[in-house]
């Protein structure tokens, strides 16, 4: 059924049902952004001067996409391809006018209607963004066209030809970078000296001019043509031809030039930029960890927050002047060997009875070991000993002979949590590869199978918790000497949840994946309570990182970066399919010489 | 003494006797066949000597010692392996993974060895992945090579039946327990593991209790065949014997109908 209707398309013929569908999809999830407040919130941020705020771009790529997707048409192979023509404009023009008719009926809802109670965004504030600032019929005069055409513009990206599309995406994408990175890229310009720069392109009130928005899009648009596709041939054509030893030597290279730029680049880079590096690093050192856990062993550890907690109160309690009940001031590095012990004790003390849950429950008593550990530190009965709710403070700064690491100094933080994520790479790396490694893969895959081939795995479990609690300690440490304060409030349960996110998001059992994930995650929308690159963004960011996760669950489940083998897990079927096309012939004709 | 010996085993889920009053005592070197109709108790049979069910009451004793109350990993330590009915490999582990991870119990090294690359860790490396080479080249060519990377969901059916083996047999057992090795085989591939299972024994010296239900596989191999019926053992002894005996016919095929007399 669906065959015919796809290739007897008439020009005119419109899919009624799938623009309904699609333009209220459209309608709601601007609705919705409205009553979040994004609009609202972001209008301060003007992206481009006296034309756009990032608050209205927020409404403003929803008809976009849809208007992309409403006309896009999945091929199948051996099926003639369906015509694409003004039909499909039409039905990107018609969803976005859907999605524009739900602003202008949220415009007489706010109007006539008092919601506030329950919405704290049915406020006249929005009215007046909506409307802008003049009556609902201009409102709707503004919102209808503008719906309408970004509709046909999302739906026209399919009509290009492949370069002007690629052109049109490098010019949006480079220019939304440009424009919500102003921070950073003033900071960076500052560091290498290029002040001019930013002058040129961002204005004194912030935001980009209109100048220098039209002048970087003709740049950014022809960027494509310049490069057009060098790279990656390139990159292609190193992969299939270089031979083994070439490339080890050359991975080698790439490798101490990635290590030099990290070394050398802080110094470059002004202290918004340096102070969210650490913050990475921090998150990264966690993900690490619990990557262990999680992505090799396969023990969901929901609580994982409470082995970051020891680290920080160890050290709280053995550097700070300030600890309430037993204070000896030792030299972090003492209270680091002291963390590696209470780590492991915590390992082992958690790890013990959950040892034989597996999933689901596993996960469960994990969440509650780690608020009871949370409790703990805020108890009135440990108050005595570890503050109680106001924590200890007065963590002194790291001393390491000419080095001083402390939080003032975001730089010396970074190196110091960089030592420790090269400590936590090289583990992984080299645990994965071991008889350890193997055994907690075999666990992973089948627990009992595992056990009857001679697997203890009470003992490969333990080693997975004790290793993941003692890296994240070390994380523990440094944010405890980094900060200056252990609170209890520091640790809830969101840290557990957004590093398990961001294992996720990158890729389980990855550790490229890893480290991209807290780029992405950590970086540009931060952790739990520290800002990321968009700090505009801090109010949603839980809302952003639902959002991803959602996405990410359905188009990529493997995450960002996987290893070859999630990536064969989860796409079984089509590995098994390459497989058999490539090597069904040799299978056949060894059989067939056995017979013979 | 004998390898294994078995003294009135009985299991019992619920209120159904799985097994019971089992006697079973099987010789170093011996090939012995269980065979039975299905529902007989033989894969239970299995489960209790590797551990992963608990008898009710009875004494398992391997080597002279009690096997009761050890976990399976300790059981695979003394020197038990098996494989299961329904294929149950390392779907997503690599060949040559599936039989490496099989070495643990015969292994040691740990994180210290591991973290600082010491000489015994690589030596214990080199010895594994040598030996895994080594156990997979006994089936001939067809899990070495590129075969060694693959992930084991990618075998043929026959394949990841052999690999079952393989990494059984990788465990350094003494007793090698196979649950209907060539179920769902082909007659050409039946007939070269029939061979190959003689060879188990000639060349590496298991001993091996081996559950089937194809006839010929039970004649060709089997020193002794026991027959289990509802978790009791009704007939013992070579396949010829126990072939004819009437018993053994009645629970295959039900009681003849008496003539009228």
């Amino acid at each position: 059924m669906m065959t015919t209707n796809l290739t007897l398309k008439k020009p005119f013929e419109l899919n009624w049902k799938r623009i309904l569908f699609w333009g209220s999809i459209c309608a709601l999830s601007q609705v919705f952004i409205c009553l979040v407040g994004l609009p609202s919130e972001l209008n301060r941020r003007i992206l481009i001067e006296s034309t756009l705020s990032l608050g209205y771009l927020f409404i403003l790529w929803v008809p976009l996409l849809f208007g992309y997707v409403v006309s896009k048409i999945v091929k199948l192979e051996g099926i003639e391809n369906p015509k694409q023509g003004a039909a499909d404009l039409l039905s990107g023009a018609l969803t976005g006018l859907l999605g524009s008719l739900g602003l202008v009926l949220l415009m007489l809802g706010i109007d006539n209607l008092d919601m506030r109670d329950p919405l704290i965004n049915w406020n006249p504030k929005l009215f007046r963004l909506l409307t802008f600032e003049n009556s609902i019929s201009f409102g709707s005069l503004v919102w209808i066209p503008v719906g309408v055409g970004l509709g046909t513009v999302g739906a026209s990206l399919h009509q290009m030809s492949s370069q002007i599309r690629k052109m049109t995406a490098y010019a949006m994408f480079g220019l939304f970078s440009f424009a919500v990175l102003e921070d950073v890229i003033g900071d960076l310009s500052e560091g290498f000296r290029l002040e001019w720069l930013s002058d040129m392109i961002y204005a004194k009130k912030g935001g980009m001019t209109v100048t220098s928005t039209i002048v970087l899009a003709i740049v950014l648009a022809l960027l494509p043509l310049l490069v057009q596709g060098k790279f990656k041939k390139t990159v292609d054509r190193y992969r299939s031809e270089a031979k083994p030893e070439d490339k080890r030597r050359n991975s080698v290279v790439l490798f101490s030039i990635v290590a030099v730029l990290v070394l050398v680049l802080p110094w470059f880079l002004g202290r918004i930029v340096n102070e969210l590096l650490a913050n990475v690093g921090l998150f990264l050192l966690l993900a690490l960890g619990l990557n262990i856990v999680v992505g090799l062993a396969g023990l969901l550890d929901l609580g994982y927050v409470a082995f970051f907690a020891v680290g920080g109160y160890t050290t709280a309690v053995l550097t700070s002047p300030n600890s309430p009940w037993f204070s000896p001031e030792t030299h972090f590095g003492i209270s680091l060997l002291v963390v590696v012990v209470m780590a492991t004790l915590a390992g082992l003390l958690i790890g013990a009875p959950v040892i034989r849950m597996r999933g689901d429950y596993l996960a469960i008593v994990t969440l509650g070991f780690g608020e009871i550990i949370r409790l703990l530190f805020l108890s009135d009965w440990l108050k005595p000993y570890l503050g109680g709710s106001q924590g200890i403070t007065n963590i002194p700064a790291i001393d390491l002979g000419p080095w001083e690491v402390r939080g003032a100094d975001p730089r010396s933080v970074f190196y110091m949590v960089l030592g420790f994520c090269v400590l936590a790479i090289y583990v992984s790396w080299r645990l994965q590869g071991s008889r350890l490694g193997r055994s907690w893969m075999a666990i992973r895959e089948d627990e009992s199978v595992a056990e009857v081939m001679g697997i203890n795995i009470v003992n490969s479990k333990l080693m997975a918790f004790v290793v993941g609690a003692v890296l994240a300690s070390f994380s523990g440490a440094v944010l405890a000497a980094k900060v200056g304060s252990v609170f209890p409030k520091s640790f809830e349960i969101l840290v557990s949840i957004i590093i398990l996110v961001v294992v996720i998001v990158g890729g389980m059992g990855s550790i490229t994946g890893v480290m991209v994930g807290s780029l992405v995650l950590i970086g540009i929308l931060g952790g739990p309570r520290q800002p990321g690159l968009l700090q505009e963004f801090q109010n949603f960011k839980l809302l952003i990182y639902g959002a991803l996760l959602v996405f990410m669950m359905l188009k990529r489940p493997e995450g960002l970066v996987p290893t070859a083998r999630r990536t064969r897990e989860l796409h079984q079927e089509e590995y098994l399919q390459d497989a058999w096309l490539g090597d069904d012939e040799s299978e056949d004709r060894e059989e067939v010489g056995e017979q013979l | 003494m004998s390898l294994l010996e078995i003294h009135n085993l009985q299991v019992t889920f619920g209120g159904l006797d799985a097994l019971s009053n089992l006697d079973f005592s099987i010789e170093e070197g011996e090939i012995v066949s269980v065979i039975g109709p299905n529902g007989a108790g033989k894969t239970t049979f299995f489960n209790t000597i590797s551990g992963m069910i608990p008898p009710t009451s009875g004494e398992i004793i391997f080597d002279g010692e009690s096997v009761l109350g050890l976990d399976p990993n300790q059981i695979t330590e003394m020197g038990i392996a098996r494989t299961f009915q329904n294929v149950r490999l390392f779907p997503n582990m690599t060949v040559l993974e599936n039989v490496m991870v099989s070495q643990h119990c015969r292994t040691s090294q740990l994180i210290i060895g591991a973290l600082f690359q010491t000489k015994a860790f690589k030596q214990e490396e080199k010895e594994i992945r040598e030996r895994s080479e080594e156990i997979l080249g006994f089936f001939g060519t067809r899990l070495v090579g590129y075969r060694l990377d693959q992930p084991a969901f990618a075998l043929s059916y026959a394949n990841r039946r052999r690999l079952e083996i393989a990494r059984a047999m990788a465990t350094q057992p003494r007793l090698l327990l196979l649950d209907e090795p060539v179920a769902g085989m082909n007659p050409i591939e039946t007939a070269e593991l029939t061979g190959l299972i003689s060879r188990l024994r000639d060349e590496w010296g298991f001993t091996i209790v081996i559950i089937e239900h194809d006839m010929k596989v039970v004649r060709d191999v089997s020193d002794r065949v026991v027959v289990l019926d509802h978790g009791v053992p009704i007939a013992q002894g070579a396949y010829d014997e126990v072939s004819t005996n009437p018993n053994v016919i009645e629970a295959y095929l039900g009681r003849p109908v008496e003539a009228k007399s």
